[in-house]
C-alpha cells in the first residue's frame, strides 16, 4: 500500500529532477538500513523457535543411542542453598541420587530406550525403568476431564456474551472473564491444592486427596479464557447479515444463536479447542501442585496421577547432567513440543481456511 | 407451541448465563480464598524481611526483589524485539509473503509452547551451550556461566514472553490512522522517519500495554526458571548476573508442596500468593483498560 504510494509520489516529482533526487539518495541508505534491521530481528522469532527444536530435541537424542556405558558426570545441575531443617533430607536425597547412578554403571541393563514402553516409571532406582505409558495415561485422563469442565462452560458463556448480553453487560463481562487468565498458574494450583482438592473430597468421599479430578478442574480452569476469548471471536466475526436474515423470518434469539450463528462459528470453536487443549496439555504447575504425582496405570478419575509436563518439573532439577533420565526427561519435553506444534498448527492452517473457504462459498 | 418455544428460550438463555455466573464466581472465589488468608498476615514486616527459622517465620523480602530484577531484565531484553517485530509485521510485511507468514506462525507457536519447554530450552541452550562455552572460553572452564542464574532465567522469559509484547504492539500500530503515514510521507519524510516519528510515538500505550501484560505473564510464571535460577532459599540477594534468586511463585509452589512442615507456614503461602495475586492482577487491570482505550480510539 505504501509502496505504491511511494512510487506514485515519485513518479509525480520526476520533472523536478535534481533537488529530488539528492534527497532520495541521502535518506534512502537509512531507509534501507533501518529495513534490514527491522527484518533481521522479525525473523529473531522464526530462529527462536528453530533453536527450540534443536536444542531440545539434541539433549534427547541420546536414549537411543545409549547403552550400558553411559558416561555419568557427578556434577549436581541445580545447587541450591537450603535453609534449616531441609538440609538434611535433600543431601540424602542427592546421596541415594549418585548411588543408584553408580549401580547403574555396574549392572549390565538393557538399553534404556527400550522401557519406554513399558508400564512403570521408575527413573531412580537400582533398575531404572522409563515406562511413558502411565505418564501419557495420566496426561490423557486429566486432559479429557479439563476439557469436559472446560469446553461447555466456556462456549456457553461465549455465547451468552456475543448473543444474548445486552452490550453494556457484555463491556463489563468480557473483560472480567478474561482477567482469569492473568492468574498466574501456580495461583490456580495453590488454589486448588488448598480448597478445591479439600471441598471435592468432603463431596465425593474419595481416597486420595490429589487426584486427576482435581488437576483437571484446576487445568480446566486455566483453559477457559483461551477457549472462551477464541469461540468468542469466532461467533461476532460470523456476519451480521446472517443474524439478520434469521430474526427477520422470525426464528427467536435462541433458534437464531444455535442454529445459525453457532454451526456458522464452528471451525473457529474448534480451533478454540484445539488451543485449549494445548494449553492443558503442557501446563505444569498445576499439574504439579494438584495431580498428587504417582505413576500409576488407572483409569479411574479419582486415583494420583503423573503428567508429562509435571515430571519433567519434578525430576529435571534432580537429575545429573548428560545422563539416562535427563534424557527421557528432554525426549518427553520433545514430545510435548511436537504436540504442541501440531495443535498449533492445525488451528492455524486447517481451521482458518475451513473459515474463510465457509463465508467466500457463502457470498 | 409458542408457549413451548418461549420455554425453551428462557431455559437455554439461563444456561448460557449461569456459565458466565460460574466462571465469575470462580474467579470471586480464588480472589476471595486468597484474601481471607493472606489479608491478616500481609504488613511491612512481612514484606521487608527474609525468612528465618527454615523459612517457617519472616518474611518474603528477597523473592519481592528476585520477581523484580528478573522481569526488568526480560523486559529489557523482550521489550525492543517485540516492538520492532511489531513494527515489521505492520508497516514492512507483505502479509502474501511468506517470510510474514512464516514469523507470524512463529509468533504463534513461541505463544502456545508450553512454559515447561521454555525451561528446558533454557537448561539446554542458555545453560547447557551458551554458558558452558562462555565458561570454557573466558573462564578456563571454570564453572560460572555454566549453571542456573538470574541471567539465564531472564532470557528464557524473555522468549516466552515475547509474543505477548508484539500481539499488544502490532494492535496499537494497526490503530494509528493511515491519513497521518500519508501526510508524513507526503510531506517528503522517508519511511523509517515516518515509522520514527509517526508510529513509535502513537504506539506508546500499545507498547506500555505490551510491557505491562509480559511484566504479569512473566512474574507469574514459574516453570521456565525452575531449572534456570530460582532457588529454594538464599540468605543473600543476587549481587551479579550469574547469581541464583529468589521468586514469588516458585516461593508458593515450594512452600506448599515441598515444606517440611506445611501447615505451619500456611499463613506465609496465602500471604505470598496474595501477593503475587495483586501484582499481577493490578498489573493486569492496568493493561486491560490501557487497551480498551486503545479500541475505543479505533472506532
Amino acid at each position: 500500500m505504501i509502496k505504491d504510494l511511494i512510487r506514485i509520489k515519485s513518479k509525480m516529482q520526476s520533472p523536478v529532477k535534481g533537488i529530488v533526487t539528492f534527497n532520495k539518495k541521502k535518506f534512502r541508505f537509512s531507509d534501507w538500513f533501518a529495513e534490514k534491521v527491522i527484518k533481521a530481528v522479525a525473523f529473531l522469532s522464526i530462529a527462536i523457535v528453530i533453536l527450540i527444536f534443536i536444542f531440545v530435541f539434541r539433549e534427547a537424542f541420546p536414549i537411543f543411542k545409549m547403552d550400558k556405558t553411559e558416561a555419568v558426570t557427578s556434577e549436581l545441575l541445580v545447587q541450591e542453598s537450603y535453609g534449616g531443617t531441609e538440609t538434611e533430607n535433600t543431601n540424602v536425597k542427592i546421596k541415594d541420587n549418585q548411588l543408584d547412578n553408580s549401580n547403574n554403571n555396574e549392572a549390565p541393563g538393557a538399553k534404556p530406550s527400550s522401557t519406554l514402553l513399558s508400564k512403570t516409571w521408575m527413573p531412580v532406582s537400582d533398575n531404572p525403568r522409563y515406562g511413558l505409558l502411565p505418564l501419557f495415561l495420566g496426561t490423557l485422563k486429566v486432559t479429557l476431564i479439563a476439557l469436559l469442565f472446560a469446553a461447555p462452560i466456556s462456549i456457553l458463556a461465549a455465547i451468552y456474551t456475543s448473543v444474548f448480553a445486552k452490550p453494556r453487560v457484555r463491556e463489563i463481562v468480557k473483560p472480567v472473564i478474561e482477567l482469569l487468565a492473568g492468574f498466574p498458574s501456580v495461583v490456580i494450583g495453590f488454589f486448588a491444592l488448598m480448597v478445591l482438592a479439600t471441598v471435592f473430597q468432603n463431596i465425593f468421599g474419595y481416597a486420595s486427596r490429589l487426584n486427576s479430578f482435581v488437576g483437571g478442574i484446576a487445568m480446566g480452569l486455566a483453559a477457559i479464557p483461551i477457549i472462551y476469548t477464541l469461540t468468542e471471536d469466532a461467533l461476532t466475526s460470523v456476519p451480521r447479515t446472517y443474524t439478520e436474515a434469521s430474526l427477520g423470518l422470525g426464528a427467536s434469539r435462541r433458534q437464531t444463536a444455535f442454529f445459525v450463528v453457532l454451526p456458522a462459528a464452528v471451525p473457529g470453536i474448534f480451533a478454540a479447542v484445539v488451543l485449549g487443549i494445548g494449553r492443558i496439555f503442557g501446563e505444569t504447575m498445576i499439574a504439579l501442585m494438584a495431580t498428587g504425582n504417582a505413576a500409576m496405570v488407572s483409569i479411574n478419575p479419582f486415583d494420583s496421577v503423573r503428567t508429562l509436563s509435571a515430571t519433567i518439573g519434578a525430576e529435571m532439577a534432580e537429575v545429573v547432567f548428560g545422563d539416562t533420565h535427563y534424557s527421557v526427561l528432554f525426549f518427553i519435553g520433545s514430545l510435548l513440543f511436537i504436540f504442541t506444534f501440531a495443535m498449533n498448527a492445525l488451528a492455524e492452517f486447517y481451521f482458518k481456511n475451513r473459515i474463510i473457504r465457509h463465508y467466500q462459498a457463502k457470498k | 407451541m409458542m408457549m413451548n418455544r418461549n420455554l425453551k428460550d428462557t431455559i437455554v438463555e439461563s444456561l448460557t448465563g449461569v456459565s458466565v455466573l460460574l466462571i465469575i464466581f470462580i474467579i470471586v472465589s480464588i480472589l476471595a480464598v486468597t484474601i481471607a488468608g493472606g489479608w491478616p498476615n500481609l504488613n511491612w514486616a512481612f514484606l521487608s524481611e527474609f525468612p528465618r527459622d527454615g523459612m517457617t517465620k519472616g518474611g518474603i523480602f528477597p523473592a519481592i526483589i528476585g520477581t523484580a530484577v528478573m522481569t526488568i531484565i526480560m523486559a529489557v531484553a523482550a521489550v525492543p524485539f517485540g516492538v520492532i517485530t511489531a513494527i515489521y509485521l505492520a508497516e514492512y510485511a507483505n502479509e502474501k509473503s511468506w517470510f510474514a507468514k512464516t514469523i507470524r506462525f512463529a509468533v504463534k507457536t513461541l505463544a502456545v509452547v508450553p512454559s515447561i519447554i521454555f525451561g528446558l530450552f533454557g537448561l539446554g541452550f542458555f545453560i547447557g551451550f551458551v554458558g558452558k562455552n562462555i565458561d570454557g572460553l573466558l573462564n578456563g572452564g571454570e564453572l560460572k556461566w555454566g549453571q542456573p542464574n538470574i541471567l539465564w532465567a531472564s532470557l528464557t522469559m524473555a522468549l516466552l514472553t515475547l509474543p505477548v509484547v508484539i500481539v499488544a504492539v502490532e494492535e496499537a500500530i494497526r490503530t494509528i490512522p493511515r491519513e497521518m503515514r500519508e501526510a508524513s510521507l507526503a510531506l517528503g519524510a522517508t519511511k523509517w522517519q515516518t515509522i520514527k516519528k509517526i508510529v513509535i510515538p502513537g504506539s506508546v500505550s500499545g507498547i506500555l500495554t505490551g510491557t505491562i501484560l509480559a511484566v504479569s505473564r512473566g512474574a507469574g510464571e514459574v516453570a521456565p526458571i525452575l531449572f534456570t535460577g530460582a532457588a529454594y532459599f538464599l540468605s543473600d540477594l543476587p549481587h551479579s548476573l550469574s547469581d541464583q534468586f529468589m521468586s514469588l511463585g516458585y516461593h508458593i509452589y515450594i512452600m506448599s508442596t515441598q515444606s517440611s512442615d506445611v501447615d505451619a507456614t500456611l499463613p506465609i503461602q496465602f500471604a505470598t500468593t496474595l501477593v503475587l495475586l495483586l501484582l499481577t492482577f493490578s498489573l493486569n487491570a492496568i493493561a486491560v483498560v490501557l487497551r480498551y482505550k486503545i479500541r475505543k480510539k479505533e472506532k
